[in-house]
């Protein structure tokens, strides 16, 4: 809305959506003696610190501090709410979606870096931190700078059991974690246009794992299928006119990009990462890399770092690595789709003993869904713990922080982030598909899902 | 409301480590046997400083590992960290930055930044600075263990650092930046100046896109 010179501008936020990590930006406020300025544009779920298996259902959460203070301050300020229990609540970027809250061409800002899920509404959707979460609520608006624009566009017919999340995986493998750091990145092309509205969640999910802050997809015919008839999406005339907008959204014929690839599907395998980085992955086929040579000083080797905490060898095959856990869920991986992809390969088998493996919708329409197909009898049935919507073990916060592993433990993770300490101090993450997750759940090793379909026909 | 940046001297800590994540910088939990509940730090605790790349810092037992740089005699009053390219990747949290600052680091170098973080440094009075490779590593060169006071300067107004040597490195940073830092500007009260552009824009798009402002169906 207005040009603030080199490069940057302030943007006008058309919708501003809050988790529980938020309740600190509403003293801030009060702090401040500020207000918010458009409550009607402001949403929140209780997401991060929400009890999602062993106490989920004790209590709604009222000796939860996150939570308390996040209600008292939405409430105060007149925000909606999608609180627990409640048949809208979930992942805020998982609901955000099923509400319609997330529109094409909106801006959208959240205080999580996974915001960019939404892009792939082709919506500008960015994660903030703390301190901005606090300008948005005061003035509707975001100072930003323009970024430059990168296109990955996909080709090539995807194998069978490679989802989604593997197409992102080998792609931030193939790019880097800082491969597309400073853009604004749009995934485009033959494969995307075929993608369902969720598998486009998963990839631009992870667009900030490639270090860029928006991803983006273009609207088009799955877009508007997906949106019509969602509670917060325009009706009738207005829909219409919105929807006539939203066609115009599309890079145009010729668009020269700061940076382009293209990148073919064809023959990609289920990935799964070896290390502490989404960029250490390889195919579930694959040798585990090589440490470097050691080099000077601390920019030494952050494979070798890596190998170490993550306690496997460079030059080994990944496959066959015993687990201890598995986590399926996170607002990359807790979509019905991925619920009924997980399901069908657990479906007449079992959880190998001493594997621990937990299924966490991603929002309470999910988990509605799923049980009205019967997954959950499925997951239940197979030896999986069956939760609640919330963010669970991702990002270690489930259950005010008490939602994590013990340390050592070797995790095959649906999520999106295989950081040091990420779920729990001292765990090791493996971030995998949903199918190769629930397969690696039944091996209780690192396995090739297509093996193991194929070996049971 | 941030103070004013000033000129800042004192030591620089190399940790050119690539990709550090804001996971790593401000971890979700404590490290198990420091004998303290686990504390979600994006909500603020008084253990800031404390908490700041406590994977790296303290061992199992919460004992301080001697090898990090932090943990180093030379380094333990650094006011400059000398980092790796993509530093702060990763989670949006800003209590990364908040441990940076209140540990009482006021300057970061590195060859790139994640995007979240870098914005959130400038909001908290932290100055990210962006040097290419090469010239990170001449200024950890002269920062490693065991030289002699090395002392660091980094003068915002003149846009430069200059290194123990006498080598003067300038640095690029946009005007808005800049100025905000140097002025010790709220970017809420700034903002707020503008609230008659900001309703009148309002109102614009409210005609324009009806769609993303109405009551939707409900």
């Amino acid at each position: 809305m207005a040009d603030l010179g080199d490069g940057f501008a302030l943007l006008y936020v058309d919708r501003h959506l809050l988790n529980d990590l938020a309740a600190r930006a509403f003293l801030t406020l009060d702090d401040r003696k500020l207000g918010v300025r458009r409550a009607d544009l402001t949403f929140g779920t209780p997401d991060h610190t929400v009890a999602t298996l062993a106490n989920a259902s004790a209590s709604r959460e009222d000796a939860n501090p996150y939570v308390v203070n996040f209600r008292q301050g939405a409430r105060k300020h007149g925000i909606k709410l999608f609180d627990i229990g409640e048949a809208e609540h979930g992942i805020i970027h998982v609901i955000a979606a099923e509400l319609g809250l997330a529109l094409p061409g909106a801006t959208i800002a959240c205080g999580d870096s996974h915001t960019c899920t939404l892009g792939a509404f082709g919506a500008l959707a960015w994660g903030i931190g703390q301190s901005e979460l606090v300008h948005v609520l005061a003035t509707q608006t975001s100072v930003q700078r323009k970024p430059a624009a990168m296109r990955v566009t996909l080709v090539g017919d995807v194998p069978a059991y490679v989802e989604p999340k593997d197409i992102i995986l080998y792609l931030i493998g193939r790019l880097g974690v800082a491969g597309a750091a400073g853009y604004a990145l749009e995934f485009a092309g033959p494969v995307v246009e075929r993608m369902s509205m969720e598998a486009r969640f998963t990839v631009c999910n992870m667009a900030i794992e490639l270090g860029a802050k928006f991803g983006l997809i273009a609207p088009d015919e799955t877009t508007f299928a997906y949106l019509r008839g969602r509670a917060y999406a325009p009706l009738g005339a207005l829909w219409e006119a919105a929807e006539r907008d939203w066609r115009a959204l599309v890079s145009d014929d010729g668009a020269l990009f700061d940076a382009e690839w293209v990148v073919d599907v064809s023959a990609i395998e289920p990935q799964i990462t070896w290390g502490t980085s989404p960029e250490h992955v390889i195919g579930v086929g694959g040798t585990i890399p090589e440490a470097e040579e050691l080099l000077a000083g601390e920019a030494a080797a952050p494979r070798r770092r890596a190998l170490e905490y993550i306690g496997l060898a460079g030059g080994d095959a990944i496959a066959g690595t015993a687990i201890d856990m598995v986590f399926i869920g996170s607002c990359t991986n807790s979509r019905i789709s991925d619920l009924r992809s997980a399901a069908a390969i657990a479906r007449g088998r079992h959880v190998a003993d001493g594997v621990t493996a937990w299924v966490v919708p991603g929002s309470q329409v999910v988990k509605d869904e799923a049980e009205r197909e019967g997954l959950d009898r499925i997951f239940e049935d197979a030896g999986f713990k069956w939760g609640s919507p919330g963010c669970s073990m991702c990002a270690g916060a489930g259950d005010q922080m008490a939602e994590i592993a013990a340390p050592k433990t070797r995790i095959v993770s649906t999520t999106n982030r295989n950081f040091v300490g990420r779920q729990g101090p001292g765990t090791r993450t493996h971030l995998a598909s949903p199918a190769m997750a629930v397969a690696a759940a039944i091996a209780g090793r690192i396995c090739d899902v297509r093996e193991l379909v194929e070996r049971h026909a | 409301m941030p103070e004013p940046f000033v000129a800042i001297r004192g030591a620089a800590a190399p940790l050119l480590r690539p990709n550090v994540d804001t996971d790593t910088i401000s971890p979700g939990s404590r490290p198990a046997g420091r004998g303290e509940r686990a504390t979600f730090n994006e909500k603020g605790s008084s253990t800031l400083a404390a908490d700041l790349f406590a994977g790296w810092r303290y061992d199992e037992n919460g004992d301080d590992v001697p090898e990090f740089v932090l943990n180093k005699p030379e380094f333990r009053d650094a006011k400059i960290l000398l980092a790796g390219r993509n530093f702060g990747c990763g989670s949006s949290r800003e209590s990364a930055v908040w441990m940076l600052r209140e540990w009482g680091l006021r300057c970061i170098v590195a060859p790139s930044f994640g995007e979240i973080f870098y914005g959130s440094c400038f909001k908290n009075g932290v100055l990210p600075v962006q040097l290419d490779e090469d010239a990170v590593a001449m200024l950890a060169a002269e920062a490693a263990p065991g030289a002699p006071r090395a002392i660091f300067e980094v003068d915002l107004a003149r846009a430069e650092i200059r290194a123990p040597s006498g080598t003067i490195l300038r640095f690029e940073l946009p005007k808005i930046r800049r100025d905000a830092l140097l002025g010790g500007l709220d970017e809420i009260d700034q903002t707020l100046e503008r609230v008659a552009e900001i309703a009148a824009f309002e109102a614009r798009a409210g005609t324009a896109w009806p769609w993303l402002y109405g009551k939707g169906a409900r």
